[in-house]
């Protein structure tokens, strides 16, 4: 709760988060290409799939974000629901369209190492593919609450119960998902020269996310005091 | 308990005396069934393999048309301002009310269920158990949809957030029911699916009225 209570204060919040937001965003960049240096010409190509197999170091990090960055979502969501903390609510809208490009990236890499591999575009028996693409129509539903509630309280509040609903059903999805799926994909047996560049990258899109949902987090609460102030001067105008 | 009963039997008056208000989604199941052989064709074998599917698809969203009053309008009148103030959980409102929309609307939908399986080419011996899983299906589809419906409830125009809140919640239910009536229709193993949508239906009872009281309690700040 200690640690809880020093970022409850916004504007604590933002002097410490302008230095690691900057930070973390330009450490991911870094990282992110690393990664996908080592992955594009260090590593030599997969013996079965040749060089289509290296979008897995855009396509597999990808996969595991849209999932951890929606585990993020329902911590924050459980702690606005609990503590009403007010910057749980600034993290969880802040992460939501950066889980959702991920998830949006994850989709589409899959889709076009799919072509080569599978001879189709989509695969509607990996159930993989299939569960991220229900959870990106949940990240939709999500973001859509924000936008259709006329108050950010109420806003925050269906959203933070959207996200938790989510959380508790995703799991029944992916094995629903699994029982429909007919032609199971089996993870990547990968060598581990193939599997480090992937570590790198996914730790570097890690620190992508952190970096981005900051800085996203900063301009929220600028619009918020903007508003504020626009409403303030308005009322000592009139 | 009593009070969440009243609150049950005074939606099932108001549905029923409604000017046929609960029926509508019945005649769009209907509609949206009927117009299946125009797209996919009239062939037997065509109905054959989009039949069962499209019809489990038609009374999925027949299933969601209601959603969008369902708490709204108590919510605009200051009904659930008094149901607030009455003592009663708001889970208890969210649980009579939902069960009761489904018996008002559900019940139909699965009662005119085999008449439109008939009509696409789905064999007639097979009749009960499309009601069986129409019966069990749409009261999975309409209490998870109850949890798009409390969240929706203080929009002017919520109808498309619930489809798309929703729809996610429904995937269980369509691959189980759907994976039930081929079975039915093939005469294949549909022990698994029937139990399977049953699962998704009595978890979407035992948790979505604690979701949509939330998002209920929430409105009504």
């Amino acid at each position: 709760m200690a640690v809880m209570s020093i970022f409850a204060n916004p504007h604590r919040f933002m002097a410490v988060s302008k230095w690691f937001a900057w930070g973390f965003t330009a450490l991911g960049s870094v990282v992110i290409l690393i990664g996908v240096y080592f992955g594009l010409f260090v590593v030599p190509p997969d013996a079965v799939q040749g060089d289509s197999a290296r979008i897995m170091f855009v396509h597999v990090p990808a996969m595991w974000l849209c999932l951890f960055a929606y585990a993020f979502m329902v911590g924050a969501s459980l702690i606005s629901i609990v503590w009403r903390h007010a910057l749980a609510d600034v993290a969880a809208k802040s992460a939501a369209p950066i889980g959702a490009g991920v998830t949006a990236l994850g989709l589409i890499t899959g889709s076009i190492w799919g072509y080569p591999t599978w001879g189709t575009w989509w695969e509607w028996g990996d159930a993989r593919l299939v569960s991220v693409l229900v959870l990106f129509f949940i990240y939709l539903g999500y973001m859509a609450i924000w936008q259709a509630m006329e108050t950010p309280q109420k806003a925050a509040r269906a959203a933070a119960i959207l996200c938790l609903a989510g959380a508790v059903n995703l799991p029944i999805i992916h094995f629903s998902v699994e029982w429909f799926a007919t032609l199971h994909q089996v993870s990547m047996k990968a060598s581990d020269e193939f599997k480090y560049p992937m570590y790198v990258v996914a730790l570097g899109y890690l620190a992508l996310f952190g970096g981005l949902t900051l800085l996203n987090m900063r301009a929220e609460i600028m619009n918020t005091r903007a508003e504020m102030l626009a409403q303030r001067r308005q009322a000592a105008a009139g | 308990m009593s009070g969440s009963f009243s609150v049950f039997t005074r939606e099932l008056k108001l549905a029923w005396s409604g000017g046929g208000g609960a029926a509508l989604p019945v005649g769009f199941f209907a509609a949206a069934s009927s117009i299946t052989p125009f797209a996919v064709g009239n062939g037997v074998e065509n109905l054959k393999i989009a039949g069962p599917g499209v019809m489990w698809i038609a009374l999925a969203l027949a299933s969601l048309l209601p959603m969008e009053r369902l708490f709204q309008a108590d919510l605009e009148d200051g009904t659930l301002d008094a149901y607030a103030g009455s003592g009663i959980g708001m889970e208890g409102i969210a649980l009579a009310k939902t069960l009761a929309h489904w018996i008002a609307t559900g019940i139909p939908l699965a009662i005119i269920a085999p008449v439109l399986w008939i009509m696409l080419q789905g064999p007639p011996e097979a009749s009960l158990f499309v009601i069986v899983f129409s019966l069990i299906g749409s009261a999975a589809f309409f209490f998870f949809g109850s949890i798009g419906a409390a969240l929706a409830a203080g929009m002017r125009r919520g109808g498309l957030l619930i489809a798309l809140v929703t729809l996610p919640l429904y995937v269980p239910t369509m691959i189980f029911g759907a994976a039930g009536l081929y079975a039915a229709a093939s005469g294949g193993e549909w022990a698994a699916p029937l139990m399977l949508t049953g699962a998704a239906a009595l978890f979407g009872v035992a948790t979505s009225s604690f979701a949509a009281a939330m998002a209920l309690r929430t409105a009504i700040d």
